[in-house]
């Protein structure tokens, strides 16, 4: 095995984390913040995806315009979702299980909408202009899209930290212990909160989607399999946590990467596999976020 | 309270037993005989799938894992080696899912509320990645096709009443467990796990008794469906299949024992009414599934003996 | 004789928070005793470390003459120790009845059961009765327990306890959110039990009447301290405890 093989797969393995940790820091996100958990993240990327399709495809926009429109989309369509569903349940008895049955049925009528609007006929977008080529890099030449989408997820973990660290509404978001009765204690406006949240979540799940258009194409259904993806990342990382969440998503793909190569038929079994491993030394994930329990 | 619980048993197993036992002297046709076979295979999966969910708390994203093990055990089984197989190959089938719902419960077992939802689902599509790739054993997405049992039980009213007597058992069975003092501890750990540990129980031990318990009857189902549809499919894992039997038990209702029967019967009906006119299927049950966590989340059947609460003196309580 | 249980130089820390500091403590046989101290004082701690909810970061605690430090909440009351809760804990959906037969059923070990109803274990059933007249919730059997008024909810978490059949019974503020008219009647209920059931009982009580009522010794934690230790005539006398905690006003 020489060293070009493992640094470009490494790469490579690094721009799926970079997608992978865009949705599931999503996902994340509103279950640290909200207490919610969001079984329709993925189709909310899948949204995105298709969004960015449409501006490029039907509407000839700029790939870079159609990527703010694919996320502005999603997190339109996440706002109203919260706000004319998702808040009903809020406070029920045993409102975990009925989060998931409502997201649940969510992902399958997005699933038909996309359907009826698009079709089923998997859609691709070209790659931006100006990305189509290759870079070279310690000789070797890597697509300038794949680097592009380093970058982005670099300048993201990077303002993403800023905002975090530095800001009042990003210590309340790390709190990841926080449920929304203690939000409301410190004085703030919960309802909204919840909904914007949730905007931006989804929001950052469609821009994933959107950027990962032109390398993977999109169909119905891609919101389960991306879900999936994203609950491994946050089994790993744990719950709630955002970091958890990048180191998931950068060992998520890492392996990925490494046995599509290796193992190109049983690729896909090796994210489960770091999954039930992650299960049996640390179940609670390797930056579990331990909810205080008061009795 | 003892007496109002015996006399809904008695309705339903009245209703159950002339309704299902009559099917073969009414139908016009096999496909009546077929149809009336599902919704007891599946209402039986959906009663032991409520076992876990509605009474114990347990959303399991993942029981098609066991549905599908069940049903690719007679599949593999029969064409490898004959339909000669095919009643032992449903006892193999469950017992390989009490074995894997042992070893994939102590894992999920140990997270609860989502974590747990997630993670069973992550091994239910685990094992369909598995089936749908491994092709020269079992088929890939070709499943497999011509399941038939061989001797008496290759007549189709045969077949139907061995079901039916079987289904019959396994209700029976659950609805034991469900009235037992197992039973009373599972609906106490849905409702304060922490207060049944200082009872001095084993939550979890309890917790993976009935995850196995209802993965037992998963695969019963997944066996006992080959012989109606006789063939197998990868679909049989995949998470939709769970989604469809969590379905069934919200539409019935998930704090009322039969509930779940009664919404396989009305999936399964309206899936041969209404699916056979539109690829939309998903969307219908997306809206039914949402239509019933916003409006009716004690399901039809909760919904409707609350009416009747509201308007009949006494009090009615939770099945 | 040997006490039922002892805590040798229990110290547990949140953080950086010392919740429980060097607290060392023996409890008699047959004996009724009170915890006091302010808000925070680690009253409620303590409690969950006795019942293993909690695990000490040093110090030993015994039962019965056993080392229980190690063991788990399950095993903790298997040998004979319950407990009633600060914030109400019991079944809300299940009759009042069958939250108590719950306990009656897991203290017979007869929960491992799939088979026969419950209706069919009459003993249980019949103790269960039992502990609902001795804490006066007998009328309200076959009501489902969230219907209660508050005041009753504390009482049936105790009357889950008691069905338990524990050598030792802890309650966590027995008397919290309730009228002075029901106080009072829970005051006496307390130690009616007590006598009729032959218990070792502790309680948690921020109400001074309720205390200095029925303890035979009070025992006064401040920041994670015992304060003080003896009888409610000496504790009532303790200058530093009424600095620290009574205040003038309950002299
Ligand atoms: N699981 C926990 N994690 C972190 N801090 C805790 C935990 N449990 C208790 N504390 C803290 O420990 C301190 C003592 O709490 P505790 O509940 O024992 O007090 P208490 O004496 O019972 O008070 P009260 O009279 O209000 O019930 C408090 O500051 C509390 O916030
Ligand atoms: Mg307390």
């Amino acid at each position: 095995m020489d060293i070009s093989f493992i640094a470009m797969q490494f790469l490579s393995g690094l721009m799926m984390a970079t997608l992978l940790f865009l949705v599931a820091s999503g996902l994340t996100l509103i279950f640290g913040v909200g207490n919610v958990f969001n079984f329709a993240h993925g189709s909310f990327y899948m949204l995105g995806a298709y969004l960015a399709y449409q501006a490029v495809s039907v509407w000839h926009a700029n790939f870079w315009l159609s990527v703010l429109v694919a996320s502005v989309g999603a997190g339109i369509f996440g706002m109203l979702a919260e706000f004319l569903f998702l808040r009903r349940i809020y406070g029920r008895a045993e409102e975990g299980g009925f989060q998931i049955l409502l997201t649940y049925s969510f992902i399958l009528v997005i699933d038909d909408l996309v359907k009826l609007v698009w079709g089923t006929e998997y859609k691709s977008l070209p790659r931006p202009t100006g990305l189509t080529g290759t870079a070279e890099i310690f000789g070797l030449s890597i697509p300038s899209y794949n680097l592009a989408i380093i970058g982005i997820g670099l300048v993201i973990v990077v303002i993403a930290w800023l905002v975090l660290s530095r800001t009042r509404s990003g210590r309340i978001a790390r709190a990841a212990a926080l449920d929304r009765e203690m939000l409301g204690s410190l004085g703030i406006n919960v309802p909204l909160t919840m909904t914007v949240v949730f905007g931006i979540a989804t929001a950052m799940g469609g821009f994933a989607g959107a950027l990962a258009a032109p390398l993977r194409s999109v169909s119905p259904g891609a919101g389960i399999e991306v879900i999936i993806d994203s609950l491994i990342v946050v089994v790993i990382g744990g719950m709630g946590n955002f970091w958890g969440a990048w180191l998931g998503a950068l060992i998520l793909g890492e392996v990925n990467s490494f046995a599509v190569a290796t193992f190109p038929e049983w690729a896909s079994l090796f994210s489960y596999l770091v999954m039930v491993l992650t299960l049996i030394f640390k179940p609670e994930g390797i930056f579990a976020s331990r909810k205080i329990r008061r009795i | 309270m003892k007496k109002s619980l015996f006399n809904k048993d008695i309705i339903f197993w009245g209703l159950f037993v002339v309704v299902f036992g009559s099917v073969p002297f009414l139908k016009q046709s096999d496909y009546h005989l077929m149809l009336a076979n599902s919704i007891l295979i599946w209402g039986m999966f959906a009663v032991a799938f409520n076992m876990l969910f509605g009474v114990t708390g347990m959303l399991s994203f993942g029981q098609a894992l066991y549905y599908g093990l069940g049903a690719y055990s007679v599949g593999l089984v029969v064409k490898n080696y004959g339909p000669s197989l095919f009643l032992p190959a449903i006892g193999l089938g469950v017992v390989l899912a009490v074995i894997t719902s042992i070893l994939v419960g102590l894992l999920v077992i140990r997270l609860s509320g989502v974590y747990f939802t997630v993670l069973t689902l992550a091994f239910g599509q685990l094992a369909w990645q598995i089936t749908f790739r491994w092709y020269h054993f079992t088929g890939g997405d070709d499943g497999i096709q011509g399941i038939m049992p061989s001797g008496v039980l290759e007549n189709h009213t045969v077949y139907y009443y061995f079901t039916f007597v079987l289904v019959i058992l396994a209700i029976w069975f659950l609805r034991r467990v469900a009235n037992s003092p197992m039973g009373l501890v599972l609906r106490c750990i849905r409702q304060n796990p922490e207060r049944v540990r200082f009872l001095g129980r084993r939550v979890r031990r309890n917790q993976l008794r009935i995850y196995v318990i209802s993965s037992f009857f998963a695969a019963l189902a997944g066996g006992l469906m080959t012989g109606v549809t006789n063939s197998i499919h990868p679909d049989m894992f995949y998470w939709t299949t769970s989604g469809e039997v969590i379905l069934m038990a919200v539409l019935g209702g998930i704090g009322q024992f039969f509930g779940p029967f009664i919404g396989a019967t009305v999936i399964i009906i309206i899936q041969d009414v209404v699916g056979a006119r539109t690829e939309y299927w998903s969307l219908i049950i997306g809206l039914i599934m949402m239509v019933m966590v916003l409006g009716m989340p004690r399901g039809l059947v909760g919904e409707i003996r609350g009416l009747k609460a509201r308007f009949a003196p006494g009090r009615m309580s939770r099945g | 004789m040997e006490p039922i249980l002892e805590l040798q130089n229990v110290t547990k820390s949140f953080g950086g928070l010392r919740v429980t500091s060097d607290v060392s403590l023996s409890v008699a046989q047959g004996s009724i005793s009170a915890i006091i101290g302010p808000n925070g004082a680690g009253k409620t701690t303590i409690f969950n470390q006795i019942t293993g909810y909690l695990k000490p970061d040093s110090g030993k605690i015994f039962f019965c003459g056993q080392d229980i430090t190690e063991l788990n909440t399950r095993d903790i009351v298997t040998l004979g120790m319950a407990r009633a809760f600060q914030v109400t804990s019991f079944f809300p959906e299940e009759t009042v009845l069958d939250n108590v037969r719950v306990a009656c059923l897991s203290q017979k070990n007869k929960t491992r059961n799939l088979l026969k109803g419950v209706d069919d274990f009459k003993d249980a059933t019949d103790q269960a009765h039992k502990i609902l007249s001795s804490i006066g919730l007998e009328k309200e059997a076959d009501r489902p327990a969230f219907e209660l008024a508050h005041g009753d909810q504390k009482l049936l978490d105790i009357g889950i306890a008691l069905a338990l059949q524990p050598k030792l019974l802890l309650l966590d503020e027995p008397t919290s959110g309730m009228s002075p008219d029901e106080r009072l009647l829970t005051r006496n209920l307390v130690k009616k039990l007590w006598k009729e059931f032959n218990l070792t009982l502790i309680f948690i009580e921020h109400d001074m009447d309720t205390v200095f009522g029925i303890a035979q010794t009070v025992r006064v934690l401040q920041m994670g301290r015992l304060l003080a230790e003896g009888s409610p005539e000496e504790i009532r006398n303790n200058p530093e405890v009424i600095t620290a905690y009574l205040g003038e006003e309950v002299l």
